[in-house]
This record gives structure tokens, C-alpha cells and sequence, in this order.
């Protein structure tokens, strides 16, 4: 079995997966299973691979082998304008894609030294928080489903439908908005948009309810999430864990609120936090974030100030030689860029730091000594989109 | 009621019986040999049956057939085929077992001369309905202390295994 | 064929009347109905499942989708039939004959109504528990034969889980076994105590021993019969490999578990197998606990009246169906696209109708209201197996373990003596 797998071309070998010392000796001398999960795989959510060493069912060693959705997007950008470039960063989390592109044009506009004018930074926000609402929801589905409850994905995606035609109706597009441009948004919102924002709020706050009466007090959900994949806060500040996933290990870091960026700074809200750093506590932190969310978009359509939408930019874009780093609060985590220009109108190197990609490497931390089981349910309680980790 | 065609039943059921134990023995492969098995369990519950012993049948597919052969599978699933269908295994010893065949065989030459005297020619009738409550009888009125030591005896044997088994427990 | 006729006016099973011909005939019906519910099984599953999911389920083959079950067994007939290269081919190939022959074997025994089984065998019940387990033995070849690493695992985790559970499931058994020997009526003074005690593991005596003690046996010794049936009932969802205990085919982590290499035909036998033995342990537990074929309130609403009136309910039942298909039928858009559709789903309510109307006639109507309520018993299972699977999450492979040993089979043993215990004193 281990020939076949280092026949493939891949970075990895097994030979790499040593049993560590202090694990359990296995059982009456049964050689090791080696299960090769993924690429094509019901549940690593889209082609990551991971290759377990189990003995029986307890999983001894894990590596994780990416790349199979690398599209090169980081080099697409050193020969594309900045603004051209604005598209192709919405591709990488596709789940949260306004998310990608409110971190861009930050980007950018810092490096030009330009700023959003205020609405467009309120409906920036707006959009924000609702793309962390749709990634939330759809994080919950599937990570229900991973874990064998098959009924809440179809409400959580019932739901999600409708931030997905206030997109539609705001944009055009409902999965890869492209939503925003540098220096603002291009488009004034359509003749009713607060009166559609504030009505899905209304909507979807029993539904919150209702997914949580579904999943919080059950009994198997409960046994199959705590205690599953525990991550302790210094493992994940070493790790460079961020996101829910650093905030249900009990430290309380929000970039929104660590270093306000688009409106975030005019609106009250609260950053939950759990103890244990488990899957259960990720769960609670990530519906706790629906609410909050909720909360800021209620704030934020009451309080729509007038204006322009886009604000003044220079038709060809010519940054000054220089470099920036920018990051916000993507759903996931932290979602930073950092671009280097050199002076022409494109843009000499950009690094994309994905939250999904850092998150991933806490894997194998999180599932040692756990079962078959928990892999699933810990790739699932990381909330990774592999078009971010692959980029 | 009465049987249905025994002679054919009982032969059908003895060829099933000893072509699977040869079976047995003689494939390589051990899972083969355990599949092998359950016939020859089965096709004994079925003689079991002819014998007017229903419970002993039902006792035999649901313990040995259900439970013990499952557990034999289960052991056998994670050895490594290839390894175990290369290893020369008890061959060497043919003597013994030419010796110990010929032992047996005897005492089933044995048992078929002298038995015809000693045991009566045809099977003793118990009312087919009352056969559990017999079986149930025998072994919690009758022959109480020897069920009990037999009981405790599989305990003994349970615990050993654990313990070998287990390094820590 | 005077011994085929005869038949008709003995009140016995085929089998203990030796009417071969009529054993034959059974079996055949037998066999063609639980096709016909796993059928109705698939397309009802899928129907309330998606109801419970906020989404319509099949609606295209078929009005409401109703054809849409015999749609998928065409493809999976014809799709192609894969054997991996490295299988083992005469295990791969022998391991779904295992599991559908067991799983239609249990219904020699299952008693429909007191005449309908194919056999009365005085060891029924342990005969239905002893070939149930079997259909782990084809899920464990299934998986060792396709020489894939999930397959493996997903029967490793089967044959565990089924020899667990089986010991919880026997347990549970024993104690409705042991009711039938014993009289009295517990605490709450449920049933009638003068009754006969046979003690018996017949599955046609166990439910007239349920007839004679005036109490179906979930209700006898209050809690007692409760707790056993409880054990049972949950035992029986392991047993079947079903959520929330489907880890052997927990699609989420092992892909397909046990029947991953498996495709078109020999697949659909896993399938068909699956759903078999569903409506398999269903019927024990009704049989044992439920009453079986009895109808609600035998003593207490006893008397001729009452009879017909409980007789009608068949009937009734058609009706409804009947007039659910007709209204949809006038619901339906008016539009020549839905011509078809709307005529066959109203040739499907008037045949319901109709099916209603022969019921009514007065010798069928004796005669299949046994069946009629044991099957009505069994439809509630069936619903509770949908239940499960569209409420709870998948446990885990020592979660489930635990459970099993640590709590069904201490219960079980627990209420095994405490019955025991009831009706001695």
C-alpha cells in the first residue's frame, strides 16, 4: 500500500509519518493502516488530502497535502492592474468573496493614500457582515453534515439564499460578487436595499434559533464535539491560528475591534469567546458571531449616511514605490495582503496571508490520538475553503 | 407434522457439511477457510434440526455461526493475507497428525460397531414443542453445578485472554 | 388440490398444515410484498425527509414523484457492474447474495396474522435473532472482499458494532420471552392476571400470549416492558447499520463504508437488503412488544359491533390515501405539460379507491385486517427510522461501543431480572 502512494507525485512521503514516541504501541502487532483521505472525499471539504497512519481507528500521524486547486493567483497578480486584479481575489474564498475583496481595495487604498468615502465604507460593512453571516451558515451545514446531522444543511442554506439575492440584487452576482472597487463601490444600492437588509434580519434571527435547537443541546452533537480537537490558546498563538478558532480558545482578538477598519469602529458589539477551545466552543463562538453580526447590520443600515458612493481615484492607478500590509476579520480569520508596488500600474509582488491556510496547519495538532470520526469533524470545525489554502 | 424427505435432507446436508470442513482445511486462504466454516455450522444446525433439537439449531446459528465466526473474521481481516498465504505453516508435523487421524478415525470405527448395541436405533421423540423447555430443564435443574463450572470455567478463560491480550488495562 | 383447498379452511400456517403448495404461495407473496414496501419504503423516505428538510424531494418521474423509485432500480439494473482488480471475486460476489437471503429469510417466521406465516417454528424468535445477525457475515465479507481501505474499515466497524448490540437485543428479547411464562400484572395492575402462562418463543404464540394476558407486553409490568422495548427499539437501529449508528457506511468519513466498490445491481442488493431487515426487526419488535396483529383494544371494545367497525379501518385507509391523490390531482396546474401526469395520478387514487372497495368486501376484510394493523405497527417504525436520520448526528465509533456495553446491555440484563423478579413474586 505504501508503494502506492509514493508512485504519486506529491510532496509527501509516508516515510515522513513516524509513529511518535509516547504513542500507544499498536495492538497485538497489527501493521498500520495508512488511509489516504482525499483528494476526492465526501467531507475535506473540496480536494484536500490527507493522509492518516492509523492503528485500527485511532489516528497516530496525519500530513496534509495541498495544492490541488493552485491556481497561481499570486503571480496572476504581478501582471494584472490593480484594479484588473480586484476580480481575482474573490476566487480564493469563494464562500466569503466580499470579505476578499473589502481586503483588497483597503489594500490598495492605503497604498495609494486614498479613502473610501463614508457610505461607501457603511455599505461596504453592510456587505461585510453579511457575506460573514452566508460563510458562517454555510460553515455550520456542512460541518453538521460532516458530523452525520444531514437536516440543518438545508436550512442553513434555505437561509442563506437570501443574502444570496440581496447580493444578486446588489451586484449582479451572487457567489463572486466583485461587489467592491478601489476607493469605494461602484454601484449607488438599489431603490430599497435597507428595507431587504433589515427584513432578512428580521428573518433570519428565529432562524439562528432554530438551528441552534437543532444541534446545541443534542446529546450526540454534544458528545461528538466536546472535547474533540482542542486546541489550548498558546498552541494556537503559536500556530498563528486566527479567527473563531483562536476566539473559542478564550483569547479575545478581533481585528474589527484590535484595528477598526472599514465603519467597524462606529458600531457596538461584542466578541464572543469560549473556555475550552474545542469543536463544541468553535460552534457556539461562530453562532454567537451570527448574532453579532446581525447586530452591526442593524446599526449600520440605521445609520447609512448620504453621499458619494466612490470616492476619487486616479484613472490609471500608479502607486508609490512601497509596501503595505492590510488585514480585516475575514470569517475564517485573518485575511491580511501584503502588496509591494513599484511605482508602475502594476503591482510588483502580492502575498496573500489566507486564514484557511494558517488554521490547517493546526490539523494534525488537533486530531492526534483521536478517531477517524473526529478527522472529519475537526476539518470541519477549521472552517477551510481549499480555493483560499491553494490560492 | 411429519419430517419431510429426511434421507435426502440428511445426506444433502452431511455432503455440505464435510465438503466445507475440507474446505477448512484445505484453503490457503484464511478467510476463504472461515466462510468455509459457516457452511459446515450451518449445515450442522440443520441436522440439528432433523435431530428434533430446535433450540440447539437456533443456539448454533445465532452463537457460532452469528457471533463466533464473526469474531474469527474479524481477527482474521486485519492479518496480512499476503504474508500468511506465503508461511509454511503446520506441514512439517505430518506424522502427528497422520497418527492423531488414524486415532480418530479409529474410535468413529469404534463408536459405529459397538455403539449400534449400546445406543437405541432411533433417536428418542421429545414433543418438538416442548424441546426448549427440555434443553432448559437439563441445564438449570438437572446438571446445575456442572453448567455453572462450565460458566465459570469461560470466565477464566475470557479474563485470561483479556489479560494476555491487553498490555494495560 | 383437495389439500389445496382444505388449506383455506384450516385455521394454521401453511407450514404447520403441510400444505407445501401453499408454502410456496406465501413465500412468492411474501416476497413481492416487502419488495413493494422497500419500493414504497424509498420513495416515503425520501418524500418525508425532505419535507423534514424545508425541500420537495422527487417531483419529476411521476406525479410527486411516485415513479420515481422504479426509475432508479432501471438505472442501477443497468449500470455497468464493476468488480475491482484486486478483489477477492468469489467473496465480492458471494457477500450481497449473503446479506439479501438472510434478510428475506427472517420472514419465514414473521406472523402477519394468525394464519399468515409461512411457518410457526417453536423457536421463532431465536431463529429471527440467530439469521439477523447473519447479515453482518455479508457486510463483513463485502468489505474484506473489495481490498480498499474504507470498505475495510466501514466492515471492522459492522461486525463490532452488530456483536455488540446483538447481546443488548437478546437481552431485551429474554425478557418479553419470559413474560409470556409469567402471570400477574405488575405495580399498575395493567392486563388480566388469571391468564394462561405457556412460555414460549414462538412468534404466533407470543403474540396470544399477549391476546390471553389482556395486554400487549410494551405495557406489562409498567416500566419494565417499556424499558426493555426501549432497549430493543434502539438496539434494532444499530442492528440495521441506520443513523444515527450507520457508522459502517458513514458517508462522511468512510465515503460508502462497507459497499464503496460496489455498483449498479449488486449494490441495489445492499439496498434492498437494508431496507428488508428495517421492516425485518420492526416486525419483531412489533411482535414482541406491539401486539403484532392485534388490533387496538381486543377485550376492552370487544363484541361484533366493535369488530366490524375496527375491520373497516383497512378500508378507510385506502380512502384516504384515495382522496389524497384525487385532490392533488385537481390541484394540479391546468396546463397540457401536466396532462399525463394528472391522469396517472388519478388513475393511481382511483386504483387506491378501488383497492379500498374490495376491502370492504366481508371475507377479505377478515382476513386482512390481522395484516393491515401488523402493518400499520410496522409503518410507525419505519417512520421513526426517517426520524432518526434527518434529527440526530452520526455518533462515534467508542461513543457507540459505550453506549452499547456500557448501558444497553447493563439495562437489559437489569430489566431482564427485574421482570423475572415481578412476576415470581
Amino acid at each position: 500500500m505504501a508503494d502506492i502512494l509514493k508512485s504519486e507525485q506529491s510532496p509527501s512521503s509516508v516515510e515522513h509519518i513516524e509513529a511518535e514516541k509516547g504513542v500507544d504501541q499498536p495492538f497485538l502487532d497489527a501493521t498500520e493502516l495508512i488511509l489516504n483521505m482525499g483528494p476526492q472525499h465526501p467531507s475535506t471539504h473540496g480536494v484536500l488530502r490527507v493522509i492518516l497512519k492509523l492503528d485500527g481507528e485511532k489516528v497516530l500521524n496525519t500530513e496534509c497535502v495541498i495544492g490541488y486547486l493552485h491556481r497561481g493567483v499570486e503571480k496572476i497578480a504581478e501582471h494584472r492592474t490593480y484594479a484588473m486584479f480586484n476580480p481575482y481575489v474573490d476566487r480564493m474564498d469563494y464562500v466569503a468573496a466580499v470579505s476578499n475583496g473589502l481586503g483588497y481595495c483597503e489594500a490598495v487604498e492605503k497604498l495609494l493614500n486614498v479613502e473610501a468615502p463614508p457610505r461607501a465604507q457603511w455599505v461596504r460593512t453592510i456587505l461585510t457582515e453579511l457575506n460573514r453571516i452566508a460563510s458562517h451558515q454555510l460553515w455550520l451545514g456542512t460541518h453538521a453534515l460532516d458530523i452525520g446531522a444531514i437536516t440543518p444543511l438545508f436550512y442553513t442554506f434555505r437561509d442563506r439564499e437570501e443574502i444570496l439575492k440581496i447580493f444578486e440584487k446588489y451586484c449582479g452576482a451572487r457567489l463572486t460578487t466583485h461587489a467592491f472597487r478601489i476607493g469605494g463601490c461602484l454601484y449607488e444600492t438599489y431603490d430599497g436595499f435597507e428595507q431587504d437588509v433589515k427584513k432578512f434580519c428580521d428573518f433570519v434571527t428565529p432562524k439562528v434559533d432554530e438551528y441552534e435547537t437543532l444541534l446545541t443541546t443534542n446529546r450526540i452533537w454534544l458528545e461528538r464535539t466536546k472535547g474533540v480537537g482542542v486546541l489550548k490558546a498558546e498552541d494556537c498563538i503559536d500556530l498563528g491560528v486566527t479567527g473563531p478558532v483562536l476566539r473559542a480558545s478564550g483569547v479575545k482578538w478581533d481585528l474589527r475591534k484590535a484595528q477598526p477598519y472599514a465603519a467597524y469602529k462606529n458600531f457596538e458589539f461584542d466578541i464572543p469567546t469560549g473556555q475550552n477551545g474545542d469543536t463544541y466552543d468553535r460552534y457556539l463562538v461562530r453562532v454567537a458571531e451570527m448574532r453579532q453580526a446581525l447586530r452591526i447590520i442593524r446599526q449600520a443600515v440605521d445609520s447609512i449616511p448620504e453621499g458619494p458612493i466612490m470616492g476619487k481615484v486616479p484613472k490609471v492607478m500608479k502607486p508609490p514605490v512601497g509596501e503595505i500590509y492590510h488585514s480585516i476579520e475575514a470569517p475564517k480569520g485573518e485575511l491580511g495582503y501584503f502588496i509591494v508596488s513599484d511605482g508602475s500600474t502594476q503591482p510588483y509582488r502580492v502575498r496573500v496571508r489566507p486564514p484557511s491556510f494558517v488554521n490547517l496547519q493546526a490539523l494534525s495538532k488537533m486530531v492526534e490520538g483521536a478517531l477517524v470520526a473526529d478527522v472529519v469533524a475537526v476539518i470541519g470545525t477549521l472552517d477551510i475553503v481549499l480555493g483560499e489554502v491553494d490560492r | 407434522m411429519d419430517p419431510v424427505a429426511t434421507p435426502y435432507f440428511f445426506y444433502g446436508l452431511s455432503a455440505v457439511a464435510v465438503l466445507s470442513a475440507v474446505g477448512v482445511i484445505m484453503r490457503r486462504n484464511p478467510v476463504h477457510s472461515a466462510i468455509a466454516l459457516i457452511f459446515t455450522l450451518l449445515s450442522l444446525a440443520g441436522l440439528y434440526l432433523m435431530l428434533y433439537a430446535p433450540f440447539v439449531a437456533g443456539v448454533q446459528i445465532i452463537l457460532y455461526v452469528g457471533g463466533i465466526v464473526v469474531l474469527f473474521l474479524f481477527v482474521i481481516m486485519l492479518i496480512n493475507i499476503e504474508r500468511m498465504q506465503r508461511e509454511y505453516q503446520f506441514n512439517k508435523q505430518w506424522l502427528v497428525g497422520l497418527l492423531a487421524a488414524a486415532a480418530l478415525g479409529a474410535l468413529f470405527v469404534a463408536v459405529y460397531v459397538k455403539g449400534q448395541s449400546i445406543f437405541p436405533q432411533h433417536a428418542v421423540r421429545f414433543p418438538e414443542q416442548l424441546n426448549t423447555q427440555q434443553v432448559g430443564k437439563m441445564l438449570y435443574v438437572d446438571y446445575l453445578l456442572p453448567f455453572e463450572i462450565a460458566s465459570l470455567l469461560l470466565l477464566v478463560a475470557i479474563v485470561g485472554a483479556v489479560v494476555m491480550a491487553k498490555k494495560r488495562i | 388440490m383437495a389439500d389445496f383447498s382444505n388449506y383455506l379452511n384450516s385455521n394454521l400456517t401453511p407450514g404447520q398444515a403441510g400444505a407445501h403448495l401453499w408454502v410456496v404461495i406465501y413465500i412468492l407473496i411474501i416476497f413481492a410484498a416487502v419488495s413493494l414496501a422497500v419500493i414504497a419504503m424509498n420513495w416515503l423516505e425520501r418524500k418525508i425527509l425532505a419535507h423534514m428538510q424545508v425541500r420537495l424531494g422527487p417531483m419529476r418521474v411521476g406525479p410527486h414523484g411516485l415513479l420515481q423509485p422504479i426509475a432508479d432500480a432501471l438505472k442501477l439494473l443497468i449500470k455497468e457492474d464493476i468488480i475491482p482488480e484486486n478483489a477477492d471475486k468469489l467473496v465480492f460476489w458471494m457477500a450481497p447474495l449473503v446479506v439479501v437471503i438472510t434478510a428475506f429469510t427472517t420472514y419465514i417466521v414473521i406472523p402477519f396474522g394468525p394464519t399468515h406465516a409461512v411457518t410457526d417454528m417453536n423457536i421463532g424468535i431465536l431463529f429471527m435473532l440467530g439469521v439477523a445477525s447473519l447479515g453482518t457475515l455479508g457486510i463483513i465479507m463485502a468489505g474484506w472482499a473489495s481490498n480498499s481501505h474504507y470498505p475495510l474499515l466501514g466492515s471492522l466497524r459492522s461486525s463490532a458494532q452488530m456483536v455488540s448490540y446483538e447481546v443488548a437485543m437478546g437481552m431485551a428479547a429474554v425478557s418479553a420471552i419470559l413474560m409470556t411464562s409469567l402471570r400477574g400484572t405488575g405495580v399498575y395492575g395493567i392486563g388480566s392476571p388469571t391468564a394462561d402462562a405457556i412460555g414460549t418463543l414462538s412468534m404466533i404464540e407470543i403474540v396470544r400470549a399477549q391476546m390471553n394476558q389482556h395486554v400487549w407486553f410494551v405495557f406489562k409490568f409498567f416500566p419494565l416492558g417499556l424499558a426493555a422495548f426501549g432497549i430493543f427499539a434502539i438496539a434494532m437501529v444499530a442492528e440495521t447499520n441506520r443513523a444515527p449508528f450507520d457508522l459502517p457506511e458513514a458517508e462522511s468519513e468512510l465515503t460508502a463504508g462497507f459497499h464503496t466498490e460496489y455498483s449498479g445491481f449488486r449494490w441495489s442488493l445492499f439496498f434492498l437488503a437494508e431496507y428488508a431487515a428495517m421492516i425485518a426487526v420492526s416486525s419483531i419488535a412489533v411482535t414482541l412488544w406491539l401486539g403484532g396483529w392485534l388490533r387496538p383494544f381486543p377485550h376492552w371494545l370487544s363484541g361484533d359491533a366493535w369488530d366490524t367497525a375496527f375491520s373497516i379501518f383497512p378500508a378507510f385507509t385506502f380512502f384516504v390515501l384515495a382522496g389524497m391523490a384525487l385532490r392533488t390531482t385537481v390541484r394540479m396546474p391546468k396546463h397540457p405539460y401536466f396532462k399525463i401526469q394528472k391522469a396517472g395520478l388519478g388513475v393511481f387514487g382511483l386504483l387506491l379507491g378501488g383497492i379500498g372497495l374490495v376491502l370492504l368486501v366481508p371475507p377479505v376484510r377478515d382476513r386482512v385486517q390481522d395484516i393491515y394493523w401488523f402493518a400499520i405497527k410496522v409503518a410507525a417504525f419505519m417512520y421513526l427510522y426517517i426520524w432518526y436520520r434527518g434529527t440526530f448526528p452520526r455518533y462515534r465509533f467508542d461513543q457507540l461501543m459505550r453506549l452499547g456495553w456500557k448501558f444497553m446491555i447493563p439495562t437489559g440484563i437489569g430489566v431482564l431480572i427485574a421482570t423475572a423478579l415481578v412476576g415470581v413474586l
